[in-house]
């Protein structure tokens, strides 16, 4: 998969990200290329979500150090919804209700807002609709969902669909899943899973977030890192979740312990 | 207009701040300014109006003079001088007018940039339309088709001519000239206003609707409609109000009776963008209105408004459900931004048995404004098995804002059963960064969820009405983030 002709979509050096006094990210290093598709693991609290935060843009974490390269420009200057439009996607693990907005109105707002940005006409309703049926069908998403409000009596596994249904419907050039696989049954799992699998091209790329290997067995990662105290500890191939997944991560953390 | 143009909406609102805010300039006649019996007979004179009409305004002039403002509401308002206000301008007309054509081609351009389609386009929107500029109505249209069915829709000052039984009959029925300051103040000086009149049974074929629009400097705005659905017979009815910027505040106090018969329904629609006044709270409208309407037998009576406009707003459009079986509701979106006040909600009277009332109220507060739900809810002695279920949320926007609820309940009867539910609320940080991430700016996510907030009462609107107010609250949220 990695050569050097690919294009280098995310680069990440030496970032540092605090919430008030709380030094989170310590040194974050990371480099995505189009086609790719990274892992991150670690136990609780390393940081995992904060890291999808803050490329994302949240300004609740402040960051304090390092540099982030997005498509050959600087990711820290832009504001959220301008790394939204320029196919940044961030798949939350606790996705927010909107009372009284429907699905498909935010969508349609959405696609139209990256449309604008890339100098595009918004859809019209009849394309819309076509492009709404044809994605919720990539994640067996009840069509029902798009006419209710956003994630408003939503489960958990209609929740996370509709993060994977978003993704598609905004086709993002870089995804960030943040464990879009917690609290989904198996027969979730492996569609949420199997949908973001056939979102995947050799132009985008895809960074999950989790804590089980199950879902790299769908998404077959090319790379799996290793999170642990605000730090990529360590990095390798899928084999990596697999041996994470039996021995637990003591044998690689014992180093880092104060 | 079936598909949610929102994103147009937020599109359009990128740029905007009051559009209304234009001045006409047609030439006016007016009366001169300050209030006095000479005034009151010179308006009543002027309308060529009978005798009777006459002494009841100067009844209501001498009933207003007892007066004081009232004070008890949670507003901040500013001593009025009821001296230095003009009652009666109206625009200078050649002649009475016969067709379109003869409408003054100035007015008409105000009435476009109004977006009121008031010729070919109203067929196709099935809406008749009856426009009120400054004190005088201007054109109703529309009239003949509604004539076949019996169905009156006109001007009062033309129903005080033509139908002067109806009129003598209901005005004044339902609120009295003495029930307020401000209901006094209107029976004196109304200048005008519309009426109508739907006959038994009829069932009336399209929206009929008001635009009221205050033009003239320096004028106050006092016009009374007067609706009345007879036995068995159905309207909907919509209302739309603008203003020009102007520095001073400017008086709007009207007065709204609807009179629902026995098995007849009324749906009374209004979406209120009077001139708020500016960032600082310099100029805007004064809107002290009285609204109620009587519910006979088995009638219904549905007040839904979107109120965004004005500096300030006291207003408490109310049912009472005097028939047995009659049903009331209110349904109320009142958007207050900037330095803007209101203090609005319902009053529910409960008299015959088994009525019932619904009360839905959604309050948003952003910039430094204060925003009231009032409401009452009373059940007489008599009114076995009434029912209410009120619902009153708060969406608040920004930390500088208030939101105030004062809900009344006056219980005199043990089979009555009353609901009441309140929530307060705010725009989460977490709705925003959600909204953010998929490309959607803050100011306009702030809209979207503030039209989701208000949904349920929207989707009461009438469509074309419906897509206004969506367009007003996001507008009328313009700068109150970030």
């Amino acid at each position: 998969m990695a050569n050097g002709q690919q294009l280098k979509m995310l680069s990440v050096k030496n970032l540092h990200a605090s919430v008030g006094d709380k030094q989170i990210l310590k040194g974050i290093n990371l480099e995505v290329k189009a086609g790719e598709v990274h892992a991150i693991m670690g136990p609780n609290g390393s940081g995992k979500s904060t890291l999808a935060s803050v490329l994302a843009g949240s300004e609740k974490f402040t960051v304090t150090a390092g540099e982030v390269t997005y498509m050959g420009e600087d990711l820290l200057q832009l504001s959220i919804e301008e790394r939204a439009r320029k196919g940044l996607f961030l798949g939350f693990q606790y996705p927010v209700e909107i009372p009284g907005v429907t699905m498909a109105n935010f969508m349609k707002i959405a696609v139209n807002e990256k449309r604008k940005a890339q100098g595009l006409e918004p859809l019209t309703a009849a394309e819309f609709l076509r492009m709404m049926r044809e994605k919720s069908a990539i994640v067996e998403l009840d069509s029902k969902l798009t006419a209710r409000a956003v994630n408003e009596g939503f489960s958990g596994g209609e929740k996370k669909k509709n993060e994977i249904f978003q993704m598609a419907m905004l086709e993002p050039k870089l995804a960030i899943l943040d464990e879009t696989d917690s609290g989904l049954d198996i027969d979730a799992l492996r569609i949420v899973a199997t949908g973001v699998t056939r979102l995947k091209t050799p132009e985008n790329a895809t960074v999950v977030i989790t804590h089980y290997q199950r879902l790299l067995d769908y998404i077959v990662p090319d790379y799996v890192h290793v999170l642990y105290k605000g730090r990529i500890i360590y990095s390798g191939d899928k084999s990596l979740a697999l041996k994470l997944e039996k021995e637990g991560y003591d044998w690689l953390i014992n180093d880092y312990r104060e | 207009m079936k598909e949610n143009n929102q994103q147009d909406i937020l599109d359009s609102l990128q740029s905007k701040e009051y559009e209304y805010g234009f001045t006409s300039d047609i030439e006016s006649t007016m009366l001169p300014v300050g209030l006095s019996e000479d005034i009151v007979r010179a308006i009543s004179a002027r309308k060529d109006e009978p005798e009777w009409l006459t002494e009841y305004r100067l009844k209501a002039y001498r009933h207003f003079l007892t007066l004081s403002v009232p004070t008890w509401a949670h507003l901040d308002i500013p001593p009025i001088d009821f001296q230095k206000i003009i009652y009666y301008a109206e625009p200078k007309l050649k002649k009475p007018l016969g067709s379109m054509d003869e409408v003054d081609p100035e007015l008409k351009r105000t009435f476009d940039k109004l977006g009121i389609p008031l010729e070919e386009q109203m067929a196709l929107a099935g809406v008749a339309v009856d426009a009120v500029l400054d004190s005088v109505s201007v054109k109703t249209t529309f009239r003949e088709t509604l004539a076949q069915k019996g169905i009156i829709f006109c001007s009062i000052s033309e129903a005080v001519r033509e139908h002067p039984e109806l009129v003598r009959k209901y005005l004044g029925s339902v609120v009295s000239y003495a029930d307020n300051f401000y209901a006094a103040l209107n029976a004196a000086v109304f200048s005008d206003g519309s009426f109508c009149y739907i006959p038994k049974g009829v069932r009336c074929p399209m929206e009929l609707s008001t635009y009221f629009r205050i033009n003239a400097r320096g004028t106050g705005q006092f016009e009374r409609t007067l609706i009345v659905a007879d036995e068995g017979a159905y309207v909907s009815y919509l209302e739309g109000c603008t203003a020009p910027q102007r520095d001073e505040n400017q008086l709007h106090a009207a007065v709204v009776e609807i009179v629902v018969e026995r098995d007849a329904e009324v749906k009374y629609s209004t979406v209120q963008n009077w001139y708020p006044g500016d960032k600082e709270g310099r100029g805007g409208v004064y809107n002290f209105v009285t609204k109620r309407g009587i519910c006979h037998e088995n009638a219904r009576l549905s007040w839904t408004q979107v109120e965004t406009g004005s500096a300030i707003t006291w207003k408490y459009p109310s049912c009472v459900l005097a028939g047995d079986n009659a049903v009331g509701e209110f349904y109320s979106v009142a958007m207050t931004n900037n330095y803007q006040q209101a203090d609005t909600g319902t009053k529910m009277i409960h008299l015959g048995r088994n009525t019932r009332s619904r009360i839905v109220s959604k309050g948003i507060s952003a910039g430094q404004s204060q925003n009231a739900y009032r409401g009452l809810v009373k059940i007489a002695p008599k009114a076995e098995n009434a029912r209410n279920y009120s619902q009153c949320d708060s969406l608040l926007i920004g930390d500088k804002c208030g939101a105030h609820t004062f809900p009344h309940i006056d219980c005199r009867n043990r089979t009555a059963m009353l609901e009441h539910e309140a929530t307060t609320s705010k725009i989460s940080e977490e709705q925003l960064f959600y909204c953010n991430q998929r490309g959607i700016s803050t100011e306009d996510a702030v809209g979207l969820i503030v039209n989701g907030y208000a949904r349920e009462v929207l989707a009461k609107l009438p469509m074309e009405f419906a897509v206004e107010a969506q367009k007003l609250l996001a507008i009328s949220l313009e700068g109150s983030v970030g």
